[in-house]
């Protein structure tokens, strides 16, 4: 129908075009210009919502990249901690083989009434250390190492609570730690350069000296690296004797100063201070003048003064360690001894003073020759002093031993990644007169879990 | 003696003496961009260079006399100083720069993480739980990083908060004009297979378009033997490469062993400023790392 009625409009419109007036010509017009004005209005309008609707898409597409962006951001880990809320847990697992000449229960001539910690032979479960550490809160981070020995049982070779939120470059430690004097003391049996310990630290200080007690260092503010730093214990170390008395046992100070020189040099150089007073410090198997068969057992008991020097330099070309490097360390202790000697507690019982000054000292140098391989020198020395020995016990005490005990080491280790390492170590240990030792060691070290950053 | 005493005098006071911040910067390209964003406001101190490898830093005492007097740590984060600075920190006594503190500035954390892992295993090699740490291999990442950084460095000095404000927006539009000729340069590396010695580019090779075919460390951080090598030079006998990419600090053994054999070119980056001659600057590394590549691919 529709189609029709515009077939007639579309027929006769000319007609009727031709009929009309100019009137109404000038009406239509002014109808169109109407039209035309109220269109163009309505385009402009369009035209604006359209600009304005584009703009608001662009917003909402800008907010929507800024929301993925804090999305992004919300889901990302937070900033690397020791295992956030759960603490970072490291096993280390050691093992060795050693093939020695002679009895490793056989102390370092004139140190008989010093520690020894000797070696074990043959195929030997080394120290097994679980260390647990995390932040406690924003005050305090603790720390404990367990060392699990090879023929059972666990004993808490650290467990301490550190602090630096006193800020002002002040470092607090308290509980069991292994104390800060010299360079090698505090550093855990799996970050050694060899085996075994230097005889200095061997015979001075029982391998590693760990205190119950105190530690305050203070980082002095200056360009350079200088350290300050005080410890008071329980004394529980050798050459302590474990007591149960109120007050300190045990007293250390150190200081450490360090720089570089440009980047491919870096060093530390220290002295330390460590007194403890010795109370009934028994030493079984002490050879005498009377040449008792098997030796006797002494008691001691008196002061302790140990003073030490340190110095550690490291090199590596342009200061890039993974590829080759160098590290010169060496050590000097001197200790002085004086009070009462007991001699022979089982029977003779003779006391009277005694006083003796012993020193050990020990250079070493680590050489990383290629990626992952290292090899090692090493020679330390041991003074065993001539005592002074009370008039009682002159006849029966041997003052000097005329012996000056020392060994060289020589070590190659290869450490596939930073968590393993393969050591080989031959010694010849001339530490004890006419019993010239030669040993051969095989060690493996390896670590699991988190892997904490190592010291200087 | 008195002399010596001043002299220790002296040593104290100029620990103290510093009107700018004093920043202590991880890598040289946290050291050029706070230059760039700070500018004479700052004392910046780099802890490494572009020749050592950030992840094997020794804790040494310089550093920690350095982080003592920081009022502001830049680093990368994302565990690439795992191995050395949370002892740094420890150390210094300076509760200000602790995570979590505006004096501790990760740039990790501004942008997009490439490559986290989704099995953390040590059996994986050197493997970062929150991404590829390299990060400043991209220009497009220190877009984010600077507007962060300029943030924290008003937020520690609101003094001068209009002094960075003004620095980040040259700073940002000289570095846009620099990312749109860098990428119309790089244009022709777009869609070319490299093979990379250490897995420390796929933030410039996901910039560039670079496609990464093969890398010649068997695990992230073990060093490459001769049988991944031969295997790889196997699968580049297959499948070709154009060049084989390392960083300036790496040994350059295991790469021209794979050129000389695949008969590529081995390409040096300087991966941080001062890497090389031309990466004086935040600008020249980019400058250098995109002629170096140009030039490898026309060998």
């Amino acid at each position: 129908m529709f189609k029709y009625s515009a077939l007639f409009v579309a027929l006769f419109a000319p007609f009727a075009a031709h009929a009309a007036t100019d009137e109404d010509l000038r009406a239509i017009r002014a109808q169109i210009e109407q039209l035309k004005s109220n269109y163009e209005q309505r385009i402009q309008l369009l035209e604006q919502r359209l600009q304005q609707a584009e703009a608001s898409s662009k917003n909402a597409e800008s907010t929507a990249v800024q929301a993925r962006a804090e999305v992004q951001q919300a889901s990302r880990p937070a900033p690397s901690s020791e295992g956030a809320f759960n603490p970072g847990i490291s096993l280390i697992l050691g093992g060795t083989y050693g093939q020695l000449r002679q009895a490793p229960a056989i102390p370092a001539t004139g140190f008989a009434m010093s520690a020894n910690p000797g070696h074990q032979q043959g195929f030997n479960l080394g120290e097994s250390e679980l260390g647990i550490s995390a932040n406690i809160d924003p005050s305090y981070r603790g720390v404990a190492t367990m060392a699990l020995s090879p023929a059972g049982g666990v004993s808490v070779e650290n467990a301490f609570v550190q602090s630096s939120a006193l800020g002002h470059g002040l470092n607090l430690k308290f509980g069991r730690f292994f104390s800060g004097f010299g360079y090698l003391n505090e550093q855990h049996a799996h970050v050694w350069d060899f085996v075994d310990q230097p005889l200095a630290y061997a015979s001075l200080w029982n391998n590693q000296l760990g205190e119950d007690g105190v530690q305050l260092k203070w980082l002095v503010p200056t360009e350079i690296f200088i350290e300050l730093g005080g410890e008071v214990g329980r004394g529980r170390g050798f050459p302590g004797t474990d007591r149960q008395k109120n007050g300190a046992g045990s007293g250390v100070l150190f200081a450490h100063v360090g720089n570089d020189i440009g980047i491919e040099h870096s060093w530390r150089a220290g002295v330390s201070l460590h007194q403890t007073k010795r109370v009934d410090a028994v030493s079984d198997a002490v050879p005498d003048l009377l040449g008792t068969v098997g030796g006797v057992s002494n008691s001691f008991s008196g002061d302790s003064r140990t003073a030490g020097l340190d110095l550690v330099w490291k090199y590596a070309p342009n200061g890039n360690f993974t590829e080759t490097n160098f590290k010169l360390q060496g050590e000097y202790f001197r200790r002085k001894e004086s009070g009462l000697l007991t001699y022979d507690t089982a029977a003779a019982k003779v006391t009277d003073s005694y006083a003796v000054t012993q020193s050990g000292w020990y250079l070493q140098g680590i050489y990383q020759f290629m990626p992952h391989w290292r090899t090692g020198l090493r020679y330390d020395q041991l003074d065993p002093g001539s005592a002074q020995v009370g008039a009682l016990n002159a006849a029966n005490v041997i003052g000097s031993y005329g012996y000056t005990p020392s060994r060289s080491t020589l070590m190659v280790d290869y450490s596939p990644t930073e968590f393993s390492r393969l050591r080989l170590q031959v010694a010849q240990d001339k530490s004890r007169q006419s019993l010239t030792d030669n040993q051969l060691f095989l060690q493996y070290i390896m670590s699991l879990g988190a892997h904490g950053a190592h010291s200087f | 003696m008195q002399k010596i005493l001043y002299a220790f005098l002296l040593l104290f006071i100029s620990g103290n003496t510093y009107a700018a911040i004093n920043i202590f910067a991880c890598e040289p390209e946290w050291v050029a961009l706070a230059q760039e964003l700070a500018a004479d406001k700052a004392d910046i101190y780099s802890a490494t260079t572009a020749l050592q490898d950030a992840h094997l830093i020794q804790a040494r005492p310089s550093l920690i006399a350095k982080a003592r007097h920081a009022q502001l740590l830049v680093c990368t984060g994302a565990e690439l100083e795992v191995g050395w600075l949370p002892l740094i920190l420890r150390e210094s006594g300076n509760p200000d720069i602790v995570p979590g503190r505006p004096g501790n500035f990760e740039a990790a954390r501004s942008v997009t993480m490439l490559e986290v892992p989704t099995r953390l295993d040590r059996g994986e090699g050197d493997v970062h739980a929150e991404g590829n740490p390299h990060i400043q291999t991209s220009a497009t990442n220190f877009l984010p990083i600077a507007q962060a950084l300029s943030a924290r460095l008003a937020e520690l000095d609101p003094v001068n908060a209009a002094f960075y404000r003004s620095r980040l927006q040259d700073f940002t539009q000289r570095w846009q004009a620099a990312i749109a000729r860098w990428e119309k340069q790089a244009a022709p590396l777009k869609g070319q297979p490299i093979v990379m010695q250490h897995k420390a580019f796929p933030y410039l090779s996901a910039w560039l378009g670079l496609k990464e075919v093969a890398t010649l460390e068997p695990k992230p951080g073990m060093e490459p033997s001769v049988a991944h090598l031969s295997k790889v030079l196997e699968q580049l006998q297959r499948q070709p490469a154009k060049m084989v990419v390392r960083a300036a600090y790496q040994n350059p053994k295991p790469s021209e062993w794979i050129a000389e054999r695949a008969h590529i070119s081995a390409v040096v980056l300087p991966f941080s400023v001062g890497g090389t001659d031309g990466a004086k600057d935040l600008f020249g590394l980019f400058d250098d790392t995109i002629a170096r590549l140009l030039a490898g691919l026309n060998h």
